[in-house]
């Protein structure tokens, strides 16, 4: 069974997708628990694997699926980044789940069992696009995670249809330059797997030299950026997660833009190789880039009203973090960069969920939903305080620790506008949160406004009401920001130990 | 030096913290109870730091090592001379600020005390971290602690003008140590192949040249703002607008002098005198603090509020601290360590003079201090005493380190520095001694409602001034204690 363990990764959510929509007339409590009995499974086959890989030679396990052997069959290969993805894919899945029961009643009434697999199958799509080693494989995996959200997202509001197909739009053509890159590396080499293509670009030199080779990572990389929304790619995202229901902010925020820059580093290090790479022109040019992304993700933000559409050009900072951390051709850099999937899913996965519940209470979408609530609602309140701590980057929050190694990083590198990038956004940052814990720590709440009640007495109990499985999902988000921060140390010789095998 | 395993220097930390929860489930209802238990672990973490103090004197390090955080970096506790004597300072007048924080309070009837004692015992906890961190990294996770922990204080009062005080001292305070000092560590931590512990050899060897060094320094200087280095400094006057209480403990002791004291780490600590020496690297930092004093001290004359008076007195004094380690002879660093105490002892009594005049009679500015000499003996005797200790007047503690700082001074050959530090005490005795002298012999001014025989604050408030007020003085005549734990770290003779 334990050798099994990769693939349950991803066929847990895919049959608990499947069971969900075959029992749709059970309700939607038994599509609920469907689901977070799936996404558990998933949870406990990932730490399985990451164990497993642990003890491995070399950190690396394969597995081929149905027994097929590369390079005809597909192969999942894992090692300790893409186990810790997929553990950090299943975790949020299973806390989403978790959380969402109680908004999900409220928003998508209708539609909840519906909710569910589409979710599940997005866990699925995300986990196998983490787990394969097998390049076309991966691009049915991305389309797989693409049609999913596109239908997660058009569950919302009614502009949220307009933020779906803004999506359909760029994700599609992303998906095509990827394939288009997928296609021409095929014509050259004549195979699919990830490693066997890696081999033969590092063995012949006239092949790495060839501009057909150079094309196709130069449409595979914009095909990626345009998934992550890397400025000035990033049009889709912040609308979608503004208007999306709150379930599915929460998961998607957090991981699919990470999971896609988890694709970008599989592409650079595992398809073309280390040297290939690093050795190009374009090094450069991303590198710029990831810093006109910081800025402009971070300058946004601030003069963003709405808490989630500022929270989604947070995320655009902080895939230029992650891009820009795995360009410095480092291995602190990278470390930065990979530790930073990680840190920020939690960090953003925190705050999304701190907010949704504020949206939920105070029935308020901009920054005027956070007035007073320090006094009424303190310990949501903190959970979002601690998770704008870990954004500005202070320590002991793991914010802090991938701040460290992307700025050493890009200190190593020679690549100080990335350093500069870096130390302004976290003064944004620091800006922008503190006005709103200054706005939740002075400002009187006005009840008139709440959509609730005007009877201040029944407010102020409405927003004392939080129900339980959505502050425990928050609070058990805030306390792994200082988990992953304080004990950052296995992870990171983890990845540093995976990344030496990749020849960084 | 041999070190010791010890829990000590964690349970100090971990004490006004866990009376945290108490001070707050106590809160409104019983606010002498609360005020006990603040006051109670006050003593309880004294007495942990004197427990301490035996074993540092005796010649032994004290070490607690948390986890590694970082390769090579652990959240790491290490107490040593310069630790324990700071420690020592914030935790004694931690517990007269309280007992006065108590009568000032009340007097003044203050809303959200509770939250207020609160933050207050967070930003003890974090000052003693910073006290005895033994690396870099702890030390800036204590300092951004305390930044944090302090600005509800700051902001206390809540209305536009806290709020306002508060963003510039957020805005400074973070800005300076994210942009400034974290990519400095980072540089540290680069070129030093992986430590950032401190000892006295520093641990940067032969890496870095002469120029990137002073860039490195000049950069620890601007990013711990905290030591208001000019021209970072205005977040202290502005954060006067916080509560007497705050400016007397934070902003005249922990919080700055925990800027001073990162300072003098890092250049003690992370470089190590003597490579500094090497590469004559302090000369820039030299003289931005010098100009720091004159300037500061300037200001500080034109000031009628009383507080920023003080404040910007605060600023010249700290940068004395800083312009003597950067004279890099022993004696001047010593008198630098030394000055972090003295002037601690000093500048308290002047800001809580300040407070209890304040509550007394509703005074804030220097033109109408005319006469209250009558009404207020004991509060402006001390005052008296606070600004002869500060300016280095005889008998009060502030000579003694000054005359170590000008000693140190002459050692270095710096002539020109040396002038700065006797102007500064001349201008220092120009802005403070009329306040003095118009207090006691000038009558007061007109439109005051005459008053007859003595009012001075509550006793809560005065007992702790004449206590500090008192050490101010006994520090001239027994200044061994401090002598030895400077010694320890300066490694003068």
């Amino acid at each position: 069974m334990a050798e099994h363990a990769p693939v349950l990764i991803v066929l847990s959510p895919l049959l608990g997708a499947i069971l969900v929509m075959l029992t749709v007339r059970l309700g939607s409590v038994a599509a609920w628990v469907i689901a977070l009995v799936a996404t558990a499974t998933s949870a406990s086959a990932a730490i399985a694997t990451l164990g497993r890989v642990l003890q491995a030679p070399e950190g690396v396990i394969r597995y081929q699926l149905g027994g097929w052997a590369p390079p005809m069959g597909i192969e999942y290969r894992v090692d300790a980044i893409n186990s810790l993805v997929t553990i950090a894919i299943a975790i949020v899945g299973f806390l989403s789940i978790l959380y969402t029961r109680s908004c999900a009643t409220i928003e998508t009434p209708s539609k909840q069992p519906q909710f569910y697999a589409l979710l599940l199958l997005l866990m699925a799509g995300l986990s196998g696009v983490t787990l394969t080693n097998d390049a076309f494989n991966l691009y049915v995996l991305i389309e797989i995670c693409s049609l999913t959200s596109y239908g997660l997202i058009a569950m919302g509001t009614r502009r949220a249809v307009l933020a779906s197909f803004n999506y359909v739009i760029i994700g599609t053509i992303g998906a095509s330059f990827y394939l288009l890159g997928v296609g021409y590396l095929y014509i050259k080499t004549g195979s699919l797997n990830m490693e066997d293509i890696r081999g033969m670009i590092a063995a012949n030199e006239t092949l790495a030299a060839s501009a057909t080779i150079e094309v196709a990572f130069v449409l595979m990389m914009l095909g990626v950026w345009m998934k992550m929304a890397l400025f000035p790619l990033h049009g889709w995202l912040p609308n979608a997660y503004a208007y999306s229901p709150t379930g599915t902010s929460a998961f998607m925020a957090p991981m699919v833009t990470k999971v896609m820059v988890y694709v970008m580093v599989r592409v650079m290090l595992g398809v073309f190789g280390v040297d290939y790479v690093f050795g190009s022109n374009w090094a450069n040019v991303a590198s710029v880039l990831a810093t006109i992304a910081i800025v402009a993700g971070s300058v946004f933000a601030l003069s963003r009203r709405d808490i989630r559409r500022m929270l989604g050009y947070l995320i655009v900072a902080e895939v230029g973090y992650m891009v820009g951390g795995a360009w410095t051709a480092t291995q602190a850099g990278m470390t930065g960069a990979i530790y930073h999937i990680l840190s920020d899913a939690a960090m953003t996965f925190c705050l999304f969920l701190a907010v949704g519940i504020i949206i939920h209470r105070t029935g308020r979408h901009r920054l005027d939903a956070f007035d007073g609530l320090f006094q009424k609602m303190p310990l949501t309140m903190t959970l979002f305080v601690i998770g704008g701590l870990s954004m500005i980057g202070l320590p002991p929050t793991c914010g802090f620790i991938s701040k460290w190694y992307l700025v050493q990083g890009g200190i190593e590198a020679g690549q100080w506008h990335f350093v500069v990038a870096l130390l302004i956004s976290s003064l944004v940052n620091a800006i922008l949160f503190f006005r709103i814990f200054e706005r939740a720590f002075f400002r009187d709440i006005e009840f008139e406004s709440l959509e609730t009640h005007h009877d201040p007495e029944k407010a102020a109990t409405v927003l004392k009401k939080v129900p339980l499985s959505m502050f425990i999902a928050a609070a058990i988000a805030a306390a792994s920001l200082f988990v992953i921060g304080i004990f950052n140390h296995n992870l990171t010789t983890w990845i540093r130990a995976a990344l030496v095998n990749l020849n960084l | 030096m041999e070190s010791l395993e010890s829990t000590l220097p964690l349970l100090a930390c971990l004490v006004p913290l866990l009376a945290v929860p108490a001070i707050a489930a106590i809160g409104e209802r019983s606010p002498n109870v609360r005020e006990g238990v603040t006051v109670l672990a006050g003593i309880v973490t004294l007495t942990l730091v004197v427990t301490m103090l035996k074993t540092v004197i005796d010649g032994h390090l004290l070490r607690f090592t948390f986890i590694e955080v970082l390769p090579g970096v652990a959240i790491e506790f290490r107490v040593d001379g310069l630790g324990i004597l700071f420690a020592l300072v914030a935790s004694s007048l931690w517990i007269l600020t309280s007992i006065y924080t108590a009568g000032y309070m009340r007097g003044t009837h203050e809303a959200n005390q509770t939250r207020f004692f609160s933050f207050f015992a967070v930003s003890i906890a974090a000052t003693l971290g910073v006290a005895f961190s033994g690396n870099l990294f702890t030390l800036y996770l204590f300092y951004e602690i305390l930044s944090l922990s302090t600005w509800p204080l700051v902001t206390h009062h809540g209305d536009k003008e806290a709020r306002g005080g508060g963003r510039t001292y957020l805005t400074y305070l973070m800005g300076t140590s994210i942009g400034f000092a974290l990519p400095a560590m980072i540089y540290t931590y680069i070129k030093s192949g992986g430590s950032l512990d401190f000892t006295a050899a520093g641990v940067l060897g032969q890496s870095l040249t002469g120029m990137e060094a002073s860039v490195l320094l000049l950069l620890f200087v601007f990013g711990f703002s905290k030591a208001g280095v000019m021209p970072f400094h205005s977040w202290l006057p502005g954060a006067m607008v916080a509560p007497t209480p705050v400016s007397a403990l934070l902003h005249a002791v922990a919080v700055v002098k925990v800027g001073v004291f990162c300072i003098v780490r890092v250049f003690t600590g992370v470089f190590g005198i003597d490579l500094l020496s090497e590469l004559d690297a302090a000369t820039a930092v030299s003289w931005v603090a010098g100009t720091t004093v004159i300037l500061s001290s300037l200001i500080a004359m034109s000031q009628d509020n009383l507080k920023r008076r003080l404040a910007f007195s605060t600023i010249g004094q700290l940068s004395y601290i800083v312009l003597g380690v950067s004279l890099l002879s022993a004696h001047a660093v010593q008198g630098s360590m030394m000055h972090i105490a003295m002037h601690a002892f000093g500048k308290i009594t002047l800001f809580f003079c300040a407070g209890a005049i304040f509550v007394a009679s509703g005074k804030k500015y220097v033109s109408q201090l005319g006469g209250l000499g009558k009404a207020m003996p004991i509060t402006m005797g001390a005052f008296a005493i606070g600004a002869m200790s500060v300016t280095g007047v005889p008998p009060t503690g502030g000579l003694l380190s000054k005359f170590y700082l000008v000693w140190g001074a002459a050692d270095a050959g710096q002539f020109a520095l040396l002038a700065i530090y006797l102007v500064s005490s001349v201008l220092n005795g120009v802005y403070f001694f009329p306040i003095v002298y118009a207090a006691f012999f000038h009558p007061a001014p007109e439109g005051d409602p005459p008053v007859k025989g003595i009012r001075e604050a509550p006793f809560a408030c005065v007992f702790p001034l004449f206590l500090t007020a008192l050490a101010s003085v006994l520090l001239f005549f027994f200044p061994g204690l401090l002598l030895d734990l400077t010694r320890l770290i300066a490694g003068a003779g």
